[in-house]
């Protein structure tokens, strides 16, 4: 289990590296972060001062490097278009998008799992067809659009709840629903498969043959070995629900990470956007780093594979 | 010439695999549902001039924001109404749908391209080429797509070829790792054993005996990869950072809508729905060829 949990992290570690050096890589060839910086109508004597000032002249390895030394420690330098600490911005910024994603995520959980459920106890009736086509609905609707309908029907016609604003649980109804709705087709369709993996197998024909109730063998024997992959999938859908929040801040005007990031990105602040890029991408590699560990610890196959 | 073998393949012969294929697809809800809308939405967008009464840039200042025709105070001039600019409504939807095809097809076919080489090569060579081919997904699958593509279009400037481009270079991933597991299946298989040993060489191998086992699932993929494309360039538009205006694409409508959400709500609701409509087409036709496709249903 040692090797394993090893072997894990440092493969954690080499992703996150290559991760953060591919966008720096990127965002620094996409576009010249010293006319961003000074604007586009700025001279040529101008821009050349603050490339100098800010050491964009160097090679692009060596600003890679000072930046990964800083990162590492916690600065990611300073936000040109905010004129603060991008440290302190996140810092402001992440309660809301947490909030966010943690409310997305049970919201998911608690729609997706029993609609699984239902779906496997009755296969291939109108109960199951409901269900999927619940899923097939929720991967195909746009997410910003989706959003517009809900405060359109629940803030427009009904005046039930607000259209933006962080006050309270209330304004988080509806950005709740649009984030965890993307997560929901994943969850409930997995759900389905395991339980109608495990309904099938020769504890549960036991189980009923011992005379218990329905509920008991759906619940208490299936449910509970099918749900081990749905964990380890919920937490990657947690891990996107933050790359998601770009659009759903926006759309419900939540001040959040979402709408830092798409702010940075309008203003080409590149230090903001990287450090976001790899705070969203940083959180996936733990998540899934996370549910591979777990995983192993419940199953000891996957340890010496 | 043919009529001899005709009455063969009908009479004596069982029916070939693309007959069966083709049977098997007539037969799915999904496939024959799905397929219906996308080659519906495809013809509209083709024949778009045709269909269309007006240019999709043309202003009428004088008829803004109309209703479409079945609301109170909508004519048949505009059956869809008009936006904010005096715009048909209609035409704008349609000429947005070659938008949306047109990305989805586009950058399925860039990512399927780069995502089925590297997983002929991962699945067939193994060892040390699979677990570069891996790592490499799953760096992949560490970048927040939205968020990367939305700075890296936003910073190279909005427009059809930027978004096309990174998208494809986004969106790889599932045709790797399908396309690996598979050729990992037939790796060993007599037929490539064959032509190893009849000493074919790698490429020709990869192309011919390799590929064609792997393209059912890649046109599967193919599908499911353009829908989220399709989606991923709404929310792009939709976000001012992607397609620009005056292109007429659905993200665009719906952002320009959305200032008249609260009086003209058919603004945003029109192009969401024509977009709801086209990915779920999608979907339901590479939900259907999975299940058509898969030897284990048969």
């Amino acid at each position: 289990m040692l090797k394993f949990l090893i072997r894990r992290v440092l493969l954690a570690m080499a992703v996150a590296l290559c991760v953060s050096m591919l966008t720096f890589g990127l965002l620094h060839v996409a576009t010249d972060p010293a006319i961003a910086i000074a604007g586009e109508d700025a001279s040529a004597e101008e821009i050349e001062v603050l490339r100098v000032a800010y050491g964009f002249d160097r090679p692009l390895y060596v600003q890679y490097a000072d930046w990964l030394s800083n990162a590492v420690q916690g600065d990611f330098g300073k936000s040109p278009y905010f004129g603060l600490e991008v440290r302190t911005l996140i810092a402001e910024r992440l309660p809301v998008t947490a909030k966010l994603g943690a409310l997305s995520i049970v919201f998911a959980l608690v729609l997706g799992i029993p609609l699984g459920v239902i779906a496997a106890v009755y296969p291939n009736t109108l109960t199951d067809r409901l269900a999927l086509s619940v899923a097939v609905f929720g991967q195909a609707i746009p997410n910003f659009w989706f959003g517009l309908l809900l405060i359109y029907v629940l803030s427009v016609q009904f005046r039930l709840l607000p259209a933006s604003g962080t006050e309270g649980f209330v304004s988080f109804i509806m950005p709740m629903i649009v984030l965890g709705t993307n997560a929901v087709p994943a969850i409930m369709r997995l759900t389905r498969t395991g339980m109608l993996e495990v309904l099938g197998s020769d504890y549960i024909r036991t189980a009923w043959a011992k005379g218990m109730l329905p509920r008991q063998v759906y619940v208490k024997h299936a449910l509970r070995n099918a749900v081990v992959p749905v964990v380890s999938v919920a937490a990657i859908q947690a891990a996107h629900m933050l790359g998601g929040s770009i659009v759903v801040e926006a759309v419900f005007a939540l001040h959040g990470l979402g709408s830092l990031a798409y702010e940075s990105i309008l203003r080409s602040d590149i230090p903001t956007m990287q450090a976001i890029i790899i705070l969203f991408s940083g959180f996936f590699i733990v998540f899934a780093a996370l549910s591979d560990i777990i995983n192993a610890y419940i199953d000891p196959r996957i340890r010496i594979s | 010439m043919s009529t001899h073998t005709d009455i063969i393949s009908e009479t004596v012969r069982e029916p070939g695999p693309w007959r069966l294929l083709a049977g098997r697809m007539l037969g799915h809800k999904g496939v024959v549902i799905g397929g219906a809308i996308l080659i519906l939405v495809i013809l509209a967008a083709l024949f778009a001039p045709l269909l269309a009464q007006h240019g999709p840039f043309q202003q009428s200042l004088a008829d803004r924001l109309q209703p479409p025709f079945w609301m109170r105070g909508g004519s048949a001039d505009y059956i869809l109404g008009t936006d904010h600019l005096g715009r048909d409504y209609f035409s704008r939807l349609l000429y947005g749908a070659r938008v949306s095809l047109l990305i989805g097809f586009t950058t399925a076919l860039i990512s399927g391209t780069i995502g089925t080489f590297l997983g002929i090569i991962a699945g067939y060579f193994g060892g040390r080429t699979d677990s570069v081919v891996m790592f490499l997904v799953t760096i992949k699958l560490s970048i927040p797509t939205i968020l990367v593509a939305l700075a890296i279009v936003q910073l190279v400037g909005g427009s059809l070829q930027t978004v096309i481009l990174v998208l494809g270079f986004l969106l790889w991933h599932q045709f790797a790792v399908v396309t690996r597991a598979t050729t990992m299946q037939i790796r060993g298989m007599d037929f490539i054993t064959a032509a190893e040993t009849v000493g074919c060489s790698t490429p020709r191998i990869l192309a011919t005996e390799v590929l064609p086992n792997v393209l059912n699932q890649v046109i599967v993929v193919l599908t499911l990869t353009m829908a989220s494309a399709i989606l991923i360039e709404a929310a792009l538009s939709f976000l001012g950072v992607g397609v620009q205006p005056p292109t007429p694409s659905w993200g665009i409508m719906i952002a320009e809508g959305k200032q008249h959400l609260f009086f003209k709500p058919w603004l945003v609701m029109i192009p969401g729905v024509a977009l709801l409509l086209v990915v779920l087409a999608i979907n339901l036709l590479g939900d259907g060829l999975r299940d058509v496709t898969a030897p284990e249903k048969r």
